[in-house]
């Protein structure tokens, strides 16, 4: 089941209404996805703490062998 | 349930460096996990490669042991260090040599630095 780049763009400003969210479809088969997010909120976390606050506001779309979503390469950032 | 996060627990804390990956590390089954374990390969890291396709309650208990949706999963002793994107990062811009230093992992210094100046 594909994902539309756009869902996932509202999932995750959801979370991080004031984030900059930038996403590529990788392949072209709307399955793997780069995600690049910068976000105040990551300040003072390290890139674990804040790459698993960007997969919580998915909420379970990556779950399981029957997740919306096989791969994103996620990539978080601090503005500057 | 319970068992399974036992059984992960156990395998984290008893080895210095776990690789939780689909396939194995001479074989590895997808994209991502190639690259990572390819990675700890290339740098000479004695790792422990579970295959998280030879059993189905691994797979799923090791995302609720980390508290992280995706495989592959880098553990070196015992903290969750992070999945492809983050292994791939730190490889790049050195944080990587300097877990591993601070870990008193033996690494090829040399293989890194070549990572990095044929991906730089």
């Amino acid at each position: 089941m594909a994902m539309q780049a756009k869902e996932i763009e509202k999932l995750i400003k959801e979370t991080f209404p004031k984030a900059k969210v930038t996403i590529t479809d990788l392949a072209g088969d709307g399955n793997h996805y780069a995600a690049e997010v910068t976000d105040e909120s990551f300040r003072g976390k390290n890139r674990v703490q804040q790459q698993r606050a960007v997969y919580a506001s998915l909420k379970g779309k990556m779950d399981g062998s029957n997740g919306e979503l096989h791969a994103l390469a996620l990539t978080t950032k601090i503005p500057n | 349930m319970e068992n399974t996060q036992q059984e992960i627990n156990e395998t984290v804390k008893s080895n210095n460096v776990v690789l939780f990956m689909k396939g194995t590390k001479a074989a590895p089954q997808c994209g991502f996990s190639n690259k990572v374990s390819g990675i700890l390969n290339y740098m000479g890291v004695d790792f422990k490669d579970i295959n998280v396709l030879g059993d189905e309650s691994i797979r799923e208990g090791i995302k609720i042991y980390s508290d992280w949706p995706t495989v592959p999963q880098l553990y070196v002793n015992g903290e969750f260090v992070g999945g492809c994107d983050i292994i791939t990062e730190m490889t790049l811009s050195g944080e990587l040599d300097t877990l591993l230093e601070d870990q008193k992992i033996p690494y090829d210094k040399e293989a890194a630095d070549k990572i990095r100046a044929t991906n730089s």
